[in-house]
């Protein structure tokens, strides 16, 4: 019966964004608008002795000026977000955590905490006057020591970053399943490494940014953001400034990319939405790409102990990780990329003993929150890294212990035997992985290619092929919302609680949509990214909107369809199960001329003496539905690098990339498909390229596009796509997450494939990212072992 | 500050204005005309967002002064759709390729490509790669921005 669902439709999207007609925050504009600039801290850790702003405020132009002691007592500290938080009980039962609560001031009051935290506002005319006026603030520090380093973090007498807590161990947690300890002693080895990956920053195309405006007469503040999570600004709003929800609305209108770091909310979208109350006036601020780097929240920065216990034959028994997440001065999301690390480590494999602890370490850098990934990256770097260290020191190919550990499809459901995130068990719905593996080695041709191999290696060329896999939870809940409508006009209109970044909402689930009501994707209209049109929404974050959202918009859709059918019948005076539709029109199926069209239908369906809407039900037609998934959904991936590595500059050239990818029931192959392409991307970016820098004082040295590389059309080639489609057992269309997937795989898949180019020389990458200078000096020191002379 | 009066042609139309010399092209003209198709993503003339034409060259506009762009032929994004409202080939080929998602960098890159292939009607994958390699994008991971290139300069050929 789906028509349109599987289809790769053009996006709705695309003519307003191509002509330069979209509306994007930094767009907006109103009359009396002022501009609004922050001054943000220079240190990484200081005592604030005082902020002088007369010069400032004396300039022309200028409207206000605000500083922490401004807003003590009126806008509570931002602290970290309950509804990502929350644990359920049986999850906290098994994993036993301690959870210190943490905050920083929306403008800091008495100290800083890292460069870039905001300390003061300005307000004037334009940017222009309101940076010359930031310029002119002088403010006075008393430095503190600084810690950046997450282990000298945890040494006793360390600096406090969050001065009330007595250390900075934010949280800790404990999982585990079977007995690690003991599959140490059983197996005939044991593999250590530490693994680490970096602190990046997502850099969406369009920084941040916020307006909002104020009106008297209804006493409502409209905020525009450019947020993943427009409900949750709202809620935050309202909590920080002593409002109610109804008196907020917020709306995120096109937003140019987010990936994770737009979500959450920043304490620019509560200082900008006071300040339009308190001038009584609309303010806007937009974010330099400075302030990006430095404030826009950074993530990944993980490093792992592991400890691997495995046979001769590649059987891996077990492993014993312990983990630190350098979080910055603030934990905003909890155990959120913690436990998705802990509860994602052995992805496709099957390691009946697992123990994993995480210590989430405060320091004086930006706070950390979920990217792209979301913990899945760091730990997929970490297991396949695993996969190819045991497969080397057994002289195996990575391959043979792939296929000696991997969950087979006779397995599943799988269940891993501990619990995710939302207290369910771990379990996988569907899914091959072996047969994904078997896709992907053909797709390269693997056979072949290793025999290439040998006789490009003998002429000196280093080439080199690498594998990485993942199981990605997805589809994460709560919940997500759909209210379908058909207007007066017998238009179809559906609102949506998550709204897009980029992801064509506003194309898939009008697809999914135009199935049930038997109308096409053009003659619906979707409408997203606003408070005022739903009571709940969640957002768009962790590969869950086609998952949750779609299928309330299907559920929701459904439903009116029932009701449509009913009124329908009530018009025709038949039963409705005597009905049919199709283009906007019920019919009685033994005599198609006998018929009622949408617009009929829904006037009939008006209150009032002739309303057609049967006793009990309520007139109108429209639908909400509330989506709640039992447990997240497993999405999973192969994916494949060759690479060839120049010895002497230690540049890796990616020579092809390939991907076999099971997102379930996918709506749209040709946006599945982009979202694998840029996810990818992002990737590379990570693998290669990406690294936040900071130096011991806890000055950043990556703040702008000059010393933090993003990779260009010149290092992304185009990925070699194939496809599984396993549906998920957890939803009516079989949805499965895509949105991070192609993020996860690639520092895996070409580490491995870059070590694998420089066999036989030994060289290990456990961390990130490969640049030329790190990787030249890996084989230099490589080199050296190899020719060095064991004396004694 | 003295504003400055400059005259220049911005997308067919004469404008004259008296402007800051410290005014940038992007922000002048983003906030000064309302073309707000031109977008500002790093201000440091890496990311190729603010892409405009200036006398036919892709030029960034955010390291450029307005006064600067005295007496200079001046095209944004919005000059691209033709009268009936109908997209140009490369705005064409880019939403039938899927050559962009969030589309924030998109009018960069139609600016930067729609100045190359008046000059170059059959581009290699090379040649392509090598043209936009000014131009971040953060969705698309390029290539579907490759095959639209492709596309747009087949139609333009046949």
């Amino acid at each position: 019966m789906t028509k349109y669902v599987g289809q790769s439709i053009k996006r709705k999207e695309d003519y307003r964004l191509v002509t330069g007609t979209g509306q994007f925050v930094g767009d907006i504009r109103m009359a009396n608008m002022v501009e609004a600039v922050f001054v943000r801290s220079t240190h990484a850790h200081a005592t604030i002795i005082g902020i002088d702003i007369s010069e400032a405020q004396a300039l022309e132009g200028v409207h206000a000026i605000l500083t922490g002691k401004d807003i003590d007592g009126k806008i509570k500290p931002l602290v970290q977000f309950e509804s990502h938080c929350a644990l359920p009980p049986n999850l906290v039962e098994a994993i036993n955590p301690t959870i210190h609560f943490c905050y920083e001031d929306v403008l800091a009051k008495n100290k800083v905490m890292y460069v870039g935290q905001p300390i003061a506002v300005v307000v004037a005319e334009n940017r222009y006057v309101a940076e010359d006026a930031a310029d002119l603030i002088k403010v006075k520090y008393e430095t503190l020591p600084v810690v950046v380093d997450p282990f000298k973090s945890l040494e006793k007498g360390a600096p406090l970053i969050q001065e009330h807590l007595q250390s900075n161990i934010q949280s800790n947690f404990h999982v585990t399943t079977g007995n690690a300890v003991q599959s140490l002693k059983d197996a005939n080895h044991i593999l250590k490494a530490r693994i680490k990956t970096p602190r990046v920053s997502s850099n969406p195309l369009e920084t941040r940014g916020v307006v909002s405006t104020y009106e008297n007469r209804t006493n409502q503040l409209h905020v525009y953001s450019s947020t993943q999570l427009p409900f949750e600004i709202r809620t935050y709003i309202a909590r920080s400034l002593d409002l109610v929800e109804q008196q907020i609305r917020v709306t995120a209108p096109d937003v140019g990319g987010g990936f994770g770091p737009k979500g959450g909310v920043h304490p620019e979208e509560i200082m900008v939405p006071y300040l339009s109350k308190l001038m009584n006036r609309p303010v806007k601020w937009i974010e330099d790409r400075l302030e990006h780097m430095t404030s826009a929240r950074h993530s990944r920065d993980q490093i792992h102990d592991v400890e691997v216990a495995y046979n001769r034959d590649g059987t891996i028994l077990g492993i014993k990780d312990h983990f630190i997440i350098d979080s910055g001065a603030v934990n905003y999301f909890g155990l959120t990329c913690a436990y998705n690390s802990a509860y994602h480590l052995r992805g496709a494999y099957k390691i009946p003993n697992y123990d994993s602890t995480c210590q989430i370490v405060l320091t004086n850098k930006t706070p950390n929150v979920p990217f792209r990934g979301a913990g899945r990256p760091e730990v997929v770097f970490v297991m396949d890294r695993i996969i190819d260290m045991v497969a080397r020191k057994l002289k195996m190919d990575p391959v043979e212990v792939m296929r000696k550990n991997m969950i087979q499809a006779e397995d599943m459901p799988y269940d891993q035997g501990i619990l995710v995130k939302d207290g369910a068990q771990l379990i996988y719905d569907s899914g091959d992985y072996p047969a994904a593996l078997d896709q992907g080695l053909k797709m390269v041709d693997y056979e072949g290619f290793r025999e290439q191999q040998k006789k490009w290696k003998k002429q000196g060329k280093l080439v080199g092929v690498g594998i990485s896999t993942y199981v990605e939870g997805t589809g994460a809940g709560p919940f997500e919302s759909a209210y379908v409508t058909i207007d007066g006009s017998g238009q179809v209109v559906a609102y949506l609680g998550a709204s897009p970044q980029g992801q064509g909402h506003e194309t898939v689930f009008s697809q999914i949509c135009a199935d049930e009501l038997m109308l096409s994707p053009n003659e619906i209209t979707i409408r997203v990214g606003d408070t005022a049109n739903l009571a709940f929404g969640a957002g768009t974050y962790a590969s869950r909107s086609a998952v949750n959202a779609g299928s309330a918009i299907q559920i929701a859709s459904a439903k009116l369809r029932e009701k449509v059918l009913v009124v329908a019948a009530a018009m025709l005076e038949v039963k409705s199960s005597d009905l049919q539709m199709e283009n906007g029109k019920a019919f009685v199926k033994t005599q198609p001329e006998k018929c009622v069209t949408y617009k009929e239908i829904a006037e009939a369906a008006r209150p009032g003496n002739r309303c057609k809407v049967p006793a009990g039900m309520e007139p109108g037609l429209q639908v909400t539905h509330y989506f709640v998934p039992p447990t997240v959904t497993f999405s999973s991936s192969v994916h494949i690098a060759m690479v060839e590595v120049d010895k002497k500059t230690g540049f890796v050239e990616l020579k092809g990339y390939s991907v076999v990818h099971d997102a379930g029931k996918v709506i749209n192959p040709m946006i599945v498909d982009g979202q694998v392409q840029g996810g990818i991307a992002q990737g590379i970016g990570a693998a290669l390229y990406e690294e936040i820098v900071y130096d011991e004082k806890g000055q950043l040295l990556t703040g702008s596009y000059m010393d933090y590389l993003l990779p260009t059309s010149m290092e992304i080639p185009t990925v070699e796509k194939s496809h599984q489609e396993f549906l998920s057992t957890r939803n009516p269309l079989g949805i499965k997450g895509v949105g991070e997937g192609g993020a996860i795989s690639p520092p895996a898949a070409i580490a491995n494939a870059v070590v694998d180019a420089l066999d036989p020389l030994e060289i290990m990458i456990n961390l990130l990212p490969i640049s030329p200078s790190k990787l030249r000096n890996w084989i230099k020191e490589a080199e050296r072992k190899q020719y060095k002379i064991e004396v004694g | 500050m003295e504003g400055i009066k400059i005259h220049l042609k911005v997308n067919g139309q004469d404008i004259s204005r008296e402007v800051d010399p410290r005014l940038l092209l992007s922000d002048f003209i983003r906030e000064n005309l309302l073309l707000t198709g031109t977008h500002i993503g790093c201000e440091h003339g890496v990311c190729g967002a603010c892409t405009i034409q200036v006398n036919g060259d892709p030029v960034r506009s955010c390291l450029m002064l307005a006064v600067q762009a005295d007496g200079c032929e001046v095209k944004t994004v919005e000059s691209l759709i033709q009268e009936n409202g109908e997209l140009s080939h490369l705005q064409q080929a880019f939403s039938d390729n899927h050559a962009l998602q969030c589309g924030f960098c998109t009018p960069g890159f139609l600016m930067t490509l729609s100045s190359f292939l008046e000059e170059n009607s059959n581009p290699s994958e090379e040649e392509i790669r090598k043209c936009i390699s000014g131009n971040l994008c953060r969705c698309t991971g390029y290539s579907n921005i490759i095959k639209a290139v492709k596309q747009a300069a087949q139609t333009v050929s046949n």
